[in-house]
């Protein structure tokens, strides 16, 4: 291949384009509409114009990185072009959106979108279609496009910048970035925490330093960029003596880091629900609830590798049984008269009817692999989710009115009534199942899973019984996704067929995959960034599954192994890049 | 000889069977119930195969469940004209099936862009009169518009998350064809918005025709033949064409076509591009037939489409067409059939668990469907 000499205009030009194509989709898809109201910085600078900002400087970067051969003067006309095009397409887009009546096809072609975009100066661009005034409205769309090739510029710019330099700039940004989104959440949380040391005064003064009305103060701004980039700083020059030093440490001592750093974890999860406050507790509790369906899965999925699309099932399985046995109110949607049963009576039983499912179904699928298997699984959740919404199950589980007056858990005579106190038991169970996973990994029953996910026919061969070892998987998983599920009910007191659809199923496997197939802290990377940041950004949730669409897809195509892979499973995904033939076979 | 087989059967092996055995007794007890729920106590079985029999206009209704003979055939007609559309997805699933050997899970997806985007020409046509004046016509750039929507929401998917994955393992383009599919339905519900929209009725299909003696919604009977013609026209360009051959060809293995100078990768997309086509032509039959559209149409005909792939034998196109009307029929008629029979309240509420089971009863017991030939383990 020869190499270009020069500026190479035809791949910058399709790199602006594709840019270009992303703003106007963000755009029409509402993403950019949806955080207006979020300042990341008061007054200054929306979550929404930052996404502009932010898919800008990502182009830039890339331009850059594809077409600048280590010469300045290239980079700085990638930034511009880039920033130039793509800002001008999206300013079509403004300009058009009323005089094409496009509201009436895409629903977010709406005023909105253009007071989104043009720093809340609509009018502006309104007068042109009113009174075929110009001037105002391409005087903003101006300041829209010079902002976006700022934006693209400092990320070509970003991408010349040595190594170092480059990761300080970037922490900072990030940083700014995240806390300035959060703001409200990091606001909570250091009050909390002084709080907890008794000095709630003593946190209003240094949060006014950083944070105003609504997000970050400009000055707040710029003090956590200042204070993130230099800590970047510190890390990059110091850091590495830190770990010689501690590398360097006698055994003992080491250990004794160690531990000292497990007992700080153990505290701060100890008197986590009260730094978070009820509304972040609350988050927490779904985060713990769907980690312990997480390592559930993990077992089916990551484990053994029988890809379960029905999962939610025994979830449902769990909550029905919890919410029959300790309903309070039973007889007004059932013709059952209540059990009555407490929480922890009936909690054994959920998780056994989960089991036994767990088992039923598994039987006719142990002659399936691969796709077909998902699809059968799928089908059985779908088959569970119907029926309990259906009036012939009604006099038994409530139909679609469900079922109400679930027993709350009490803990030695103590109610466990909101997510501050639920977090606890939540937190235990999913440590519970976490310890069950681990010791279960590196027993017999958990290299039989791993011999029969690389290979069923080799595995049976070795003499792995298939059918106990499918049916304890399926068992296993099944079992502490029931656990998951009579927690659910307790913690709702009321469940609902809605509630268990396909998408639990999703987000469960999206979580492991998202975490890392079969490892085990990567459940809990998962968790909390498919199910506690989404939780976080309220406006989000409209565009959750988008989300995790897009997610998933990426994931597939650049890191199928997942944030925090287990060992075997990046070996085994690097092999792959290495000898591609090999795969085909043994696909 | 039957001692021996009876003695190799294992546990699991006389579980399934009981199942299938269990599953066959409940469907012929559910529909003997229903169909004779009109016995009374007190007289015979010859006397109510008698009046049965001689009796037309008023006691056949007591016969035959609780539906008139006329009932059961609407349903039957229905589900004819439903199985249509669902054979017009599972071409997409067969067709893909066939060259990639994996589950497009978004076809369904394809299917939804296609319905959806055309719902606003449709809109607009009905709106300006062009529906009215010029039906045949607007029908058709409709149907077009759906056609283009899909066929380029395939390409792009090819594109983009299928083909860099070709050589991964198995589960990894199911993962992202679920990803894509999330994706697409929350595009186009960022697009278009969540509610639902009604198709506008269009004038000369409302009413009846006269077919051979029975009165036909005239929606159903264009929604039907416009199925099968578009199925035969897919059966003559697979059959008949070069790129169809080709087609096969790269069905057939994949690394001998290459070596005979087919263009793999484009085949591969023209596949795409041909299921995809055929489903957004079914969006807007649906869109007629049903009427509704909304962003997750997609997911419930996807998974029935699915269904009647892989109950005609995935991978066989005349498969996908058997399959498809057959699921529409016993969907149509099943719930009335034997669910009531059974003493089931609301039976059609549960015409989806039909569906769903016979994906599983399917896909456990003959994964190689009515049509199919017998898969080999690594394919399957």
């Amino acid at each position: 291949m020869e190499t270009k000499q020069g500026f190479d205009f035809k791949s910058v030009l399709n790199i602006s384009l594709l840019a270009g194509g992303i703003l106007l989709y963000l755009a029409l898809v509402g993403l950019l509409t949806a955080f207006v109201k979020r300042d990341i910085i008061y007054k200054t600078l929306s979550l929404s114009f930052a996404l502009v900002l932010i898919s800008n400087f990502v182009f830039g970067y890339l331009a850059a990185r594809r077409n600048s051969r280590g010469n300045w003067g290239y980079a700085i006309g990638d930034g511009v072009m880039v920033g130039v095009i793509s800002t001008l397409m999206l300013s079509i887009l403004v300009l058009l959106v009323q005089p094409l009546n496009m509201r009436a096809m895409f629903v977010n072609a709406s005023p909105d979108l253009i007071k989104a975009l043009t720093f809340n100066n609509q009018e502006a661009i309104m007068a042109v279609n009113t009174s075929g005034e110009w001037g105002p409205a391409l005087a903003t769309l101006a300041r829209m496009v010079l902002t976006g090739v700022a934006a693209s510029l400092v990320g070509a710019i970003t991408f010349m910048l040595p190594q170092r330099w480059r990761k300080i700039l970037l922490t900072g940004l990030v940083a700014v970035i995240t806390i300035g989104t959060l703001a409200e959440l990091f606001d909570d949380v250091v009050t909390n925490i002084f709080a907890l040391f008794g000095a709630k005064k003593a946190a209003k003064p240094l949060l006014e330093l950083f944070f105003a009305r609504k997000g970050l103060s400009v000055t707040g701004a710029i003090y956590t960029f200042i204070l993130t980039a230099g800590i970047s700083f510190l890390w990059d020059w110091r850091g590495h003596t830190l770990k010689e030093r501690y590398n360097t440490l006698p055994q003992n001592s080491q250990r004794g880091v160690r531990i000292g750093t497990l007992v700080i974890l153990f505290a701060i999860a100890i008197f986590l629900p009260q730094i978070l406050g009820g509304y972040l507790s609350e988050i927490m509790v779904t985060v713990a609830i769907f980690t312990l369906m997480g390592f559930g899965l993990n077992i089916v999925v990551g484990f053994a590798g029988l890809l379960d699309l029905g999962y939610v099932a025994f979830f449902a399985i769990g909550a029905y049984t919890m919410g029959v046995l300790t309903s309070t109110q039973l007889s007004q949607t059932t013709q059952l008269s209540g059990f009555g049963w407490t929480f922890w009576q009936a909690l054994p039983f959920a998780v056994g009817m989960a089991v036994l499912w767990g088992i039923m179904l598994g039987v006719p699928v142990l002659r399936m692999r691969g796709d077909y298997l998902a699809i059968v699984t799928l089908g059985f959740g779908e088959i569970i989710r119907v029926l309990a919404l259906s009036n012939f199950l009604q006099p038994s589980i409530g139909g679609a009115q469900g079922i109400l007056g679930i027993a709350k858990p009490f803990i030695f005579g103590i109610e466990l009534k909101n997510s501050q106190q639920l977090y606890y038991l939540v937190v235990a169970a999913a440590a519970l199942a976490a310890f069950v996973s681990w010791r279960l990994r590196d027993s017999r029953a958990g290299r039989s899973w791993m011999a029969l996910r690389e290979d069923e026919d080799v595995a049976e061969a070795m003499g792995i019984n298939l059918i106990k070892t499918k049916l304890l998987a399926f068992a296993t998983g099944a079992g502490f996704s029931g656990l998951a599920g009579a927690i659910f009910a307790a913690k709702l007191t009321s469940i609902y067929p809605h509630s268990f659809n396909l998408l639990i199923s999703i987000n469960v496997l999206s979580l492991i995959i998202v975490g890392g197939v079969g490892s085990l802290p990567g459940v809990i990377i998962g968790a909390l960034a498919l199910v506690g940041l989404p939780e976080l950004l309220r406006e989000f949730s409209e565009f959750r599954m988008l989300i995790f669409g897009a997610l998933l897809v990426t994931m597939m195509l650049v890191k199928p192994e997942g944030f925090w892979p287990a060992a075997t499973q990046k070996r085994e995904l690097h092999d792959d890049e290495l000898e591609p033939e090999s795969v085909t076979e043994a696909a | 000889m039957l001692s021996e087989r009876l003695r190799n059967l294992s546990i699991i092996d006389s579980l399934l069977w009981l199942l299938r055995a269990g599953i066959i007794v409940l469907v012929l007890w559910g529909s003997f119930a229903g169909l004779t729920q009109g016995k009374h106590s007190d007289e015979s079985w010859g006397q109510f195969y008698n009046r049965c029999t001689t009796q037309t206009d008023v006691g056949t209704v007591e016969c035959m469940g609780k539906y008139s003979t006329e009932t059961w055939r609407d349903f039957a007609i229905f589900g004819l004209a439903q199985g249509g559309i669902y054979a017009l997805i599972a071409l997409g699933y067969t067709l893909v099936y066939g060259v990639l050997f994996m589950i497009n899970f978004a076809h369904g997806e394809v299917f939804m862009s296609g319905a959806y985007t055309a719902f606003f020409v449709a809109n607009a046509f009905a709106q300006n009169g062009f529906l009215d004046s010029n039906p045949i016509v607007a029908l058709s750039i409709v149907m077009l518009v759906s056609m283009v929507t899909s066929t380029v929401v395939a390409v792009l998917l090819e594109r983009i998350a299928y083909r860099p994955l070709r050589r991964a393992p198995r589960l990894v383009p199911l993962i992202t064809a679920i990803g894509a599919s999330y994706f697409l339905q929350y595009t186009f519900r960022g697009l278009y918005g969540s509610g639902k929209k009604v198709y506008p009725d269009v004038s000369i299909l409302t009413g009846k025709w006269v077919i051979a003696g029975i009165p036909i919604l005239k929606t159903q009977v264009v929604v039907f033949v416009a199925a099968v013609i578009l199925m035969l026209i897919l059966y003559w360009f697979v059959q008949k064409t070069k790129v169809g051959k080709a087609m096969r060809a790269v069905a057939e293995d994949k690394d001998v076509a290459l070596l005979m100078g087919i263009d793999v990768d484009r085949i591969i997309v023209i596949t795409f591009a041909t299921g995809a086509a055929m489903a957004g032509a079914a969006g807007v039959l649906y869109g007629l037939l049903f009427k509704q559209v909304d962003f997750i149409m997609g997911f419930v005909p996807g998974i029935k489409a699915f269904t009647a792939a892989v109950l005609g034998g995935i991978g066989n196109i005349p498969g996908a067409m058997v399959g498809g009307l057959f699921l529409g029929i016993f969907e149509s008629v099943g719930p009335s059939l034997f669910l009531e029979g059974l003493g089931i309240p609301a039976a059609y509420q549960l015409k989806d668990v039909i569906a769903f089971t016979m994906l599983v009863l399917v896909l456990i017991f003959r994964p190689s469907g009515i049509m199919g030939e017998a898969l080999s383990e690594k394919k399957a």
